[in-house]
């Protein structure tokens, strides 16, 4: 009997033309290795936080009052909107609608920066730095790092952007569009915990 | 059976360019197994170093700081840029072919997977080079002593390097566990692929969900030792022993990403020398798997003797590995019993293995006895445990997959003679430096010492292990000579050597860039004997 081969009209290799893609597999593989790089981190914070007699440790108490807490909340809030913007622009390109993915996609782009310059604003005004104690370590660790992802995240929104505006993206080959927002909303996620970690329950035992 | 009337090398550039920037899973392939095997000749030099100076008692060729620095990198090259690649080739090389696939999912990205390897060993080595010497904590690199006894800066390349060697694993494991599930030609169902196949998916697993928290730790390390961190610092609110947490929550499960490959290759050459099908295909999937999840609840195993874990949890977890590992020894010894066995060299290491990992295991569930590891633990017992289970498991496996794809990846065999030679020499080595480490270990001698009392009663031993590191050794050479003629004047192998079993066999050898002209027929996990005994149409 002569193999079945299975006609591909797209350039995908065997079987990409049923059930999830290769790129998007592999995007929801690469953020299951980021959730336990993050557990790690996670796991140090809560064993340092068990592990101290109080917490914040003393010299960090000033750390959780109100009028420090606006700016966070205000980029958290622009973060929140981004990964909404960030969907309307993968929903936009799924109906063909290139125009709504740029504004979108622009959008969620200018929300990361902004987010970004917030926190590294944010960063010059705490009273602490990391060699300060397992506080500064845990805090500038996690909030680092998950800062060091929204920008790998504006990198590849920055790559979007551009090829949507080249024209690049279709109701059929958007891959990228839907891996890339998946990684944002990853961002989001992480950024949510942390937040509510580090800023809003930072001395809740 | 039908031979594959392809191109065979035609369809090849040659050149140096073209090994530098191929992104052909093949050539990948032999690339990782070249890379690795440099740095298992290279460990080797490092472990003869260590082998030499412990030969007699008192310091005759180096100080304790070069021994130190001696020990730890032939750990870190031997488990990180030897085991764990070696066996990454393997899959890149034959995990596309057995499932009938042209090529990875992500062919740019498996290259890249690669190419950080030679860069991570170039990085890690330079620790020589620099003032403070290379990395000397050991290959755990526990804090206290990864922070404040070696100041200089090759731990801190050491950290990098292994930052790396994470880094290339992660996205191999993505491209195995995408290549898998999405790449398998029509026919070849999950429970139609080939053990070795279902083995690189499970250690895709287990690298994909254990290597990042090893990443998080060395990152948290690095902040220690360099900006001025507290994680591992108990002067300051740190805590020492979660290094030893998260480092074990990947180094443990890294202990089956480095034998469950081995045991991959193991499964496809058993059956193939004793012509049956392998034993309990199903409950041989199903122990694979089993072993994977349990490999992430056993890590605290290692740290018994902080006083910090939950002692019978960990204890009782461990042993339970026990079961599926005895389900795969069973099946192995089925598929052997009344077969007709052919002791060609595959077979030989094949045996090599089934015998010296059984024996790693048996020593393995002595330290895993709470009470038993109090005594033993950081003995010379578990240098003997790890390199029965790492040596005398995997790399005999490494050696019985070299010879047994040799054919299929160069075109020509390996001289079964030099291969017998090869094999006997290093049966005979590794038994003369192991297995007197049980005894020493029994008898007292910690690990990572770079002298000891003549008087202990350690001086015979340690001098008898050290004759069989040199026969290991010179186990080697013959090896090496045999590459290097059949490279000449091989006996040219055909397609189909060995009457495979798996797909690979199906194209010529080597393979053409694409793979495959025309599949057979998949309709068991055997799609070439099945072809080649008229089950199915080639």
């Amino acid at each position: 009997m002569a193999l079945q081969v299975v006609e591909h009209e797209e350039a995908g290799g065997h079987g990409a033309e049923e059930g999830i893609s290769n790129v998007i597999l592999g995007m929801i593989l690469f953020i299951c290795s980021e959730v336990m790089f993050f557990a790690g981190l996670f796991a140090a914070y809560f064993n340092v936080r068990a592990n101290a007699p109080i917490w914040p440790p003393e010299g960090n108490e000033h750390f959780h009052v109100a009028n420090e807490i606006a700016l966070p909340l205000i980029i958290t809030t622009l973060l929140i909107i981004s990964s909404f913007t960030c969907q309307l622009g993968v929903w936009s390109i799924r109906k063909g609608d290139r125009q709504g993915l740029v504004r979108n996609i622009a959008v969620t782009l200018v929300l990361g920066v902004i987010f970004l310059l917030g926190q590294g604003y944010d960063y010059t005004q705490l009273g602490f730095t990391l060699a300060d104690g397992t506080f500064g370590t845990t805090f500038f660790t996690l909030t680092g790092f998950h800062g060091a992802h929204v920008l790998g995240g504006v990198i590849m929104l920055s790559v979007v952007l551009y090829r949507s505006m080249a024209g690049q993206f279709s109701s059929k080959h958007h891959d990228m569009v839907e891996a890339v927002s998946l990684y944002w909303h990853f961002v989001d996620v992480v950024w949510i915990v942390l937040f509510s970690l580090l800023y809003l329950v930072p001395s809740a035992n | 059976m039908a031979t594959t009337t392809l191109r065979t090398s035609t369809g090849y550039r040659s050149g140096l360019y073209d090994w530098l920037t191929t992104t052909d899973h093949k050539k990948i392939g032999i690339l990782y197994l070249a890379n690795s095997i440099l740095m298992f000749l290279i460990g080797g030099l490092f472990a003869l170093l260590v082998r030499v100076e412990l030969a007699q008692p008192g310091l005759q060729f180096l100080t304790d700081a070069q021994y130190n620095q001696a020990f730890t990198i032939h750990a870190s090259l031997m488990l990180f840029l030897f085991v764990i690649p070696v066996l990454a080739g393997f899959g890149n090389y034959i995990v596309p072919l057995m499932i009938g696939a042209p090529d990875m999912a992500f062919p740019r990205i498996n290259a890249f997977s690669f190419w950080l390897l030679p860069l991570a060993a170039i990085v890690m080595l330079s620790g020589f080079a620099t003032g403070g010497g290379a990395a000397a904590a050991g290959w755990t690199e526990y804090s206290p002593l990864a922070q404040a006894k070696y100041e200089g800066i090759g731990t801190d390349l050491w950290i990098v390097a292994l930052l790396l060697i994470g880094t290339s694993s992660i996205l191999g494991s993505i491209n195995f566990i995408v290549t898998i599930f999405k790449m398998r030609a029509p026919g070849m169902t999950l429970l139609r692929m080939p053990i070795m196949v279902w083995t690189m998916l499970v250690t895709s697993i287990l690298v994909l969900m254990a290597t990042p928290v090893l990443t998080s730790a060395l990152i948290m390390l690095f902040i220690d030792r360099n900006l001025g961190g507290h994680f591992f610092d108990p002067a300051n609110g740190g805590n020492a022993i979660l290094w030893q947490n998260t480092f074990w929550f990947y180094s443990h499960p890294a202990v089956y990403i480095m034998v469950l490959p081995a045991m991959g290759i193991i499964s496809e050459v058993l059956p193939v020398f004793s012509r049956k099908p392998l034993f309990g295909y199903k409950a041989f999937v199903f122990a694979t798997a089993a072993i994977g999840a349990l490999g992430f609840s056993v890590w605290a195993h290692h740290m018994f003797t902080t006083g910090a874990v939950y002692l019978p949890f960990f204890s009782f977890m461990t042993f339970l590995i026990a079961i599926p590992t005895g389900v795969k020894f069973f099946n192995w010894i089925a598929t052997m019993f009344r077969g007709q066995l052919t002791f060609s060299t595959p077979l030989l290491y094949a045996l090599g293995f089934l015998t010296m990992f059984l024996i790693g295991g048996i020593n393995g569930a002595f330290s895993a006895a709470v009470p038993v590891d109090f005594a033993l633990h950081d003995t010379y017992w578990v240098v003997a445990h790890i390199h029965y289970v790492l040596f005398g498991g995997s790399v005999f496996a490494v050696f019985a997959g070299l010879y047994y794809w040799w054919p299929k990846m160069f075109g020509r065999k390996l001289n079964e003679t030099l291969g017998k030679i090869q094999f006997v020499f290093m049966f005979i080595g590794f038994n003369l430096t192991f297995f007197p480490m049980h005894i020493l270990g029994l008898s007292g001698m910690p690990r990572r010492i770079a002298d000891y009392d003549p008087n202990a009663g350690w001086n015979d031993l340690n001098l008898l292990a050290t004759i069989g590191g040199f026969t290991i050794a010179f186990s080697i050479l013959p090896f090496l000579w045999n590459v290097f003629i059949t490279s000449r004047s091989g006996e040219p192998a055909g397609d189909d050597p060995w009457e495979g079993n798996t797909l690979e066999w199906a194209t010529s050898s080597p393979p053409p860039p694409y793979n495959f002209d025309h599949l057979p027929e998949i309709r068991s996990e055997r799609p070439v004997f099945d072809a080649r005994h008229g089950a199915t149409h080639a």
